[in-house]
């Protein structure tokens, strides 16, 4: 629908990287046992991958599962079609203990990515960005200085960002901040 | 400031990550209990110097609640161990007991 | 004088000229100078004039423990107090103050006046001075303390400060504080175990002052060898070198604080000026080095005494020379250094005073071979009062100062010994031991401080760790290196020796007096602590007074209390405390050394956050429109709430009594967006809220709602709200907007640490969605346009959502779920559409409202509606003491439960009592509104003299529906004294009659909201 609009629009900030608003993403928060048998074929049915290992997040065909703790998944999926996913799985899970809500509008998502992206995340985050240390599939929900976050890293080098939606201006603007042109730390590129 | 590893999600998580959540392995005291009982349930909480059993949850992290066998005095933390117990498990007891023999602990010992 | 030498001067380049200035005097130096160096390059040696006596104080080393020439730099929005000289690159057009002194540096009153009342001004004078008469303190002493009290001027309060500042976190496996030949040494030897290592070097410079002492490593030269070694580890790729970075703190767990300096030097370049290094390492190394003791003779604060490596520094550095006529007084040998390097430039060393009887070793020979007068068993007894160094006085060591000779001389190099800079070692609780050879504390290895695993993680280097021979540090730091690399967990290296050279040195002597025996008058003119003005006769006066601890005696006499924590101060003062005690030195101890080394500035702590990101403002979907019509926002946690919608011409009281009538008469909407959501599902659900909710949610019926209470388990309300039950194993629990983290932490509290193994899992969906309360007699008119205009939509009718009931449909085109509640009295319906929509279902709404005259309304107007109908608000009828039962809310407390978090509390004596304030409504007797937080007076007093309080309100509003004052408050049997008047003492003098009412105003009967 026409009427949904993401947070900042899509915004974007080019310094030592480049920071983006990347707009409205489908989002399920999935809890239940990862080890049930049903519960892996239902995220697969979902995502088209299976339940990440902790601390990862894994790509399908159909979208991706992040491992948000030992008994939540974040499920990222087309926004169009988180509804009908929320209610596949709930159909899928009916017999197990589980829940499955849609969580795409409660979310802002931000990409850095350019040379210096490890540095701006690590002017925010206490997170060990070193390469080898931090690399592309890994998952980490953290703090961005005040507030909750959760990010990975993909396969091209960039950052990707998820926070609570009503906190998406801040976001913006400590990542724009930490991306200041002339705050190279020289560490990471 | 701390580095305590949350037994969940396996992050060395310093402390601005976490939040203490005060003495562990509280004995809950609910309608039927005497005044004394419930009395000390709610405030005579342990605070020793030295062997100290906790509670942390890691909040700005997978939102998991542990506990935590520390040493008040000098900091060293001897293991971090899952939320769902009633007593630390023999594995921390031991750890424990490595370090200071002969600790005790409220009904705990070495 | 002091001027610019024409050879030397390692550190500057002559072909660079800049211009700066000092108390508005347009002076020059070179890029490479300190203001330090530049200053004496243009004889400015006197700086600024002390704290207490307004002494002219002149530069006394080169490094950052100077603690007299403190200026204040900058100016406007980028003005700073308290800047070392000595640490401040030199840069174009660099505008430096100089402090506490009026009218002028030159001739200052305060110095007269401290000449007149400095017998007044000894150990402890704030307490004996301005303890009596009492009245005094606050009408005369406390402000005059205040106006004289503080280093320097505070920056202008109206502006804020202009720069930017970042933090960095950083993680390695070896971190090097200090960038001398030690640090590189130890960097070198981690490093080749292929650790991580991080070395930080507080200067521009690498190398520390090894070149300036001399010497060669592995048969270079020293600069030779630091070039090297610098570009070796640059080639590294475990190594990380960064300069103008001070280690300046170690905390627990190996978490250690570097401060970056990345603009001082070149203001104007952009980005932040400091950058904060959060680092984690698993093994610190600190190779700070050591910093020389002053001697302490009379006099030994007059501008031009200054310590001999400090005075070497400026030759071999800068090429500058504090004077003409020297004088060296020394007890070790390093001090000959000087007397050479100051003869090899020209300057003329009239004598050295080496207060050994026996004198030095190969250096000493050395001096006496370049025909310098050197005498042995020699000390200095004054040096004559003044601006500047004009007469040094003479004597035996081992005596009380008679029998002086006198000689002119311009400057004088001073060595007391030296000591290990052991702060970043003590931070974190390395203890010290007392080294009686070197007359210093160094680190004790055996007792070093202990990390999260109770092992060691700090290693000491090179002078830090005690020895000061060259080829001692060289040795020392590559062990350093290899041993933290591997308790780091890396395999040790075999480590090489490093050939050095050394020239064979002389015992030094413990010299804590000079003369040994000094009379009173000389030491009331010795000076411990330049920076806070204290003398060796205020420790013995400590002494003398029962001040036996060190930590007493340091706030007694502020000995070590300013902003250098006594770094040259510190050895001197304990050792003449321990003199004066009949004690050993190692037995009177150390004070406590805490972070930072340095001061630091408040910038680089509090880092990016500042401005628009000082804190995080949570937004709803709706924010923008709220700000551009004309939002008076109150915070509400860090939310930003419409507090009233302010019209041209309207104040903001005007537009909450608009927002009031309006919304009780026509049509009101509130975003509110901000109550937590917290969906709760899972086979034992029921029995989950059933435990956390005082009343019943498990007999709840899917698609109906109930009003909630939850209390924490000392029986306290801690929230409420309505809960609607989806369906059979899933309810929706709202919660009030500074709730909704809340609840959810508590409700996983319980379910991870109390009861995991019921089945029920929590997900906060508070930001999923976007909720409106359409409110008014014209909220159903205004949905049901909304669906005609859709062609259809959910049946918002009486029968098909009654009262306390919800459902899931469409409502003009929106996916939307209406709960048919109501926090008014009025009809209402609060529906929540997907966040990201908010704004266009606000924006349909908001149109097809005008007809039936809709207006936004805020948080204000929210309250009053309420209060009207006496609900109670979550922060204002509660504040963490009061229970259900205090505020009339026994019907939600279930009595079929056996147990809910709160029921066992609410049983004890003192929550059962029944002269508990109870909830009562309050209506002024003249109509006026009364002051919120007013307590209410009964009878008699306490045991203060104080009237009995009965009584408070908590809740206070001017209603334009009823157009009175109305309020709520808890009062002492409040429900059975109704219509009694009682009174409210106000803030303003005057005495507020209230009468008990019931606490709902309008609509008793409820009609309004059963439409």
């Amino acid at each position: 629908m026409s009427k949904a609009v993401s947070a900042m629009n899509g915004a974007s900030f080019a310094g030592l990287a480049k920071v983006t608003e990347t707009g409205l993403g489908g989002m399920i928060t999935l809890r239940g046992d990862f080890a049930s048998a049903k519960f892996q074929t239902a995220v697969k049915a979902a995502t088209g991958t299976q339940v990440p290992a902790t601390r990862k997040i894994a790509f399908g065909d159909r979208g991706a599962a992040a491992w948000m703790s030992p008994d939540e998944l974040l499920l990222l999926v087309d926004y169009d079609s988180a509804d009908a996913v929320v209610a596949k799985l709930s159909e899928d899970l009916a017999t197990e203990h589980h829940m499955a809500v849609n969580v795409s509008d409660a979310r802002a998502c931000f990409a850095v990515s350019g040379d210096a992206a490890r540095e701006v995340i690590a002017k925010v985050a206490p997170v060990d960005l070193e390469a080898g240390q931090f690399e592309a599939g890994d998952f980490r929900r953290t703090r961005f200085a005040q507030v909750a976050g959760a990010f990975w890293l993909d396969e091209t080098g960039s950052f990707h960002i998820v926070c609570f939606r009503s906190v998406a201006v801040y976001m913006y603007d400590l990542l724009c901040t930490a991306a200041h042109p002339q705050s190279k730390v020289g560490i990471y590129a | 400031m701390l580095i305590l590893e949350c037994p969940y999600c396996g992050v060395r998580a310093e402390e601005t990550e976490l939040h203490g959540g005060g003495e562990a392995h509280l004995k809950r005291f609910g309608p039927g209990s005497t005044d004394d009982e419930f009395h000390d349930y709610l405030f005579m909480k342990e605070n020793p110097r030295g062997v100290h059993l906790e509670r942390w949850r890691h909040v700005n992290g997978c939102g998991k609640w542990f506990h935590a066998a520390r040493c008040t005095q000098t900091l060293e933390v001897f293991g971090t161990y899952s939320a769902q117990t009633t007593e630390p498990p023999q594995e921390i007891k031991d750890k424990i007991s490595a370090k200071r023999p002969g600790w005790t602990w409220r009904e705990f010992k070495g | 004088m002091s001027t610019r030498l024409a050879k030397q001067g390692r550190l500057i380049d002559r072909s660079k000229q800049i211009e700066f200035s000092f108390n508005g005097k347009k002076l020059k130096g070179f890029a490479g100078d300190t203001l330090a160096s530049a200053l004496l390059a243009n004889d400015q040696m006197l700086v600024g004039r002390s704290f207490k006596y307004h002494r002219p104080r002149g530069l006394v080393a080169s490094g950052s423990e100077e603690p007299n020439a403190l200026v204040g730099l900058g100016s406007g929005d980028r003005f700073e107090p308290n800047q070392r000289a000595t640490t401040t690159e030199l840069f174009s057009g660099l505008a430096a103050q100089s402090q506490n002194h009026w009218p002028s540096l030159e001739y200052d009153v305060g110095e007269l006046n401290s000449k007149f009342f400095s017998r007044f001004l000894t150990a402890g004078f704030y307490y004996k001075m301005f303890i009596h008469p009492r009245p005094f303190w606050k009408h005369v002493y406390e402000p005059f303390i205040r106006q004289s009290a503080g280093l320097g001027k505070a920056p202008d309060k109206e502006l804020k400060d202009a720069d930017t500042y970042e933090h960095f976190y950083y993680f390695c496996d070896v971190l090097v504080i200090g960038g001398g030949v030690a640090g590189l040494q130890a960097a070198k030897s981690a490093a080749a175990s292929g650790a991580k290592v991080l070395v930080l070097e507080e200067k521009s410079h690498w190398g520390g002052r090894t070149p300036v002492d001399g010497g060669t490593i592995e048969g270079l030269d020293a600069d030779a060898w630091i070039a090297k070694t610098v570009a070796e580890l640059e080639a590294m790729d475990n190594v990380t070198l960064r300069t103008r970075t001070m280690g300046a703190g170690v905390y627990d767990h190996g978490y250690i604080l570097g401060y970056e300096r990345l603009t001082d030097h070149a203001p104007g370049q952009g980005g932040p000026r400091h950058r904060l290094w959060r680092i984690r390492a698993t093994q610190t190394v600190t190779a700070t080095g050591a910093i020389e003791r002053p001697l302490s003779f009379a006099g030994n604060d007059v501008p031009g005494v200054m310590l001999a490596a400090s005075m070497r520094d400026y030759v071999v550095n800068w090429g500058v020379t504090p004077g003409q006529k020297v004088v060296v007084a020394t007890n070790n040998d390093d001090a000959y250094r000087t007397a050479i390097t100051l003869h090899e430039a020209g300057v003329e060393v009239v004598r050295v005073l080496d207060t050994r009887e026996s004198g030095g070793g190969d250096l000493a020979d050395k001096v006496r071979a370049l025909g310098i007068r050197v005498e042995c068993g020699r000390a200095i007894a004054k040096v004559k009062d003044g601006k500047r160094v004009t007469k040094v006085a003479i004597c035996a060591q081992n005596g009380e100062g008679g029998a002086r000779e006198e000689i002119e001389a311009d400057a004088v190099a001073m060595s007391g010994g030296w000591s290990p800079v052991v702060h970043l070692w003590s931070h974190c609780g390395g203890k010290l031991t007392w080294d009686d050879a070197q007359a210093h504390f160094r680190p004790d290895p055996e007792r070093a401080p202990t990390g999260h695993d109770g092992k060691p993680f700090v290693v000491t280097a090179g002078c830090a760790s005690g020895p000061l021979t060259l080829s001692a540090v060289m040795a020392d730091a590559a062990a350093a290196g290899a041993k933290a690399a591997e308790a780091a967990g890396r395999p040790a290296q075999s480590v090489a020796e490093v050939a050095t050279s050394d020239l064979t040195e002389a015992p030094m002597e413990a010299v804590w007096m000079m003369p040994a025996k000094a009379d009173i008058k000389l030491r009331m003119k010795t000076w411990l602590d330049y920076q806070n003005d204290v003398k060796v006769s205020d420790v013995q006066l400590a002494a003398r007074e029962g001040y036996e601890s060190v930590e007493h005696t340091k706030r007694y006499t502020t000995l070590g209390m300013a902003t250098d924590q006594g770094k040259l101060s510190n050895i001197n003062g304990l050792a003449i405390l321990a003199d004066s005690l009949g004690a050993e030195i190692p037995k009177v101890g150390t004070t406590t050394f805490r972070p930072p080394y340095h001061p630091i500035s408040m910038g680089a702590i509090g880092g990016e956050a500042r401005g628009d990101i000082f804190q995080p403002l949570r937004k709803t979907p709706m924010y923008d429109w709220h700000d551009s019509h004309g939002a008076h926002w109150e915070p509400v946690g860090h939310w930003r709430r419409p507090y009233a919608y302010v019209r041209s011409g309207e104040t903001v009281h005007d537009a909450v009594n608009r927002e009031v009538k309006n919304t009780r008469d026509n049509l009101g909407l509130l975003d509110a967006s901000t109550l937590g959501k917290l969906i709760v599902k899972g086979p034992d659900a029921g029995k989950f809220l059933d435990m956390l909710y005082t009343n019943m949610m498990s007999t709840l019926k899917p698609g109906k709602c109930r009003y909630g209470l939850m209390c924490s388990e000392n029986g306290f309300l801690v929230d409420d709200g309505v809960v609607a039950r989806i369906n059979e194993d899933t309810w929706l629990c709202h919660t009030t907007t500074g709730g909704a983290d809340r609840i959810h932490a508590h409700m996983e509290e319980w379910l991870q640490t109390e009861w995991w193994d019921w089945k029920v899992y929590v997900t906060n969906a508070t930001e999923q969605l976007a909720q409106v309360a359409v409110v008014g007699p014209n909220a159903r008119k205004v949905l049901e346009k909304l669906n005609a205009q859709a062609g259809g939509g959910m049946d918002l009718s009486k029968e098909a959502l009654a009262f306390m009931e919800w459902k899931d449909g469409e409502i003009g085109g929106f996916k939307a779920r209406a709960y048919r509640i109501s926090f008014s009295g009025e009809l209402s319906y609060e529906i929540a559409v997907a966040a990201s929509e908010g704004q266009a279902f606000w924006n349909a709404l908001m149109e097809a409202g005008k007809e039936f005259g809709v207006m936004p309304y805020g948080t204000e107007c929210l309250h009053i509606l309420r209060a009207e109908k006496g609900f109670i608000m979550i922060g204002d009828e509660t504040d963490g003491t009061v229970i259900p039962q205090d505020l009339g809310l026994h019907w939600a407390l279930s009595k079929k439960k056996e147990d809910y978090l709160g029921k066992r509390a609410q049983t004890r004596s003192h929550m059962a009592d029944p002269d508990r304030w109870q909830l009562v409504g309050l209506e002024t007797v003249d109509g006026s509104v009364l002051p919120d937080g007013a307590y209410a007076v009964g009878n008699g007093t306490n045991a203060n003299g104080q009237k009995n309080t009965i009584g408070r309100v908590t809740s206070t509003y001017y209603s334009a529906n009823l157009d009175r004052g109305i309020a709520m408050g808890l009062v002492k049997h409040g429900p059975k004294r109704m219509g009694e008047v009682i009174d409210f003492p106000g803030l303003d003098g005057k005495i507020y009659q209230a009468k008990i009412v019931d606490p709902i105003f309008y609509d008793k009967e409820g009609e309004k909201q059963n439409v």
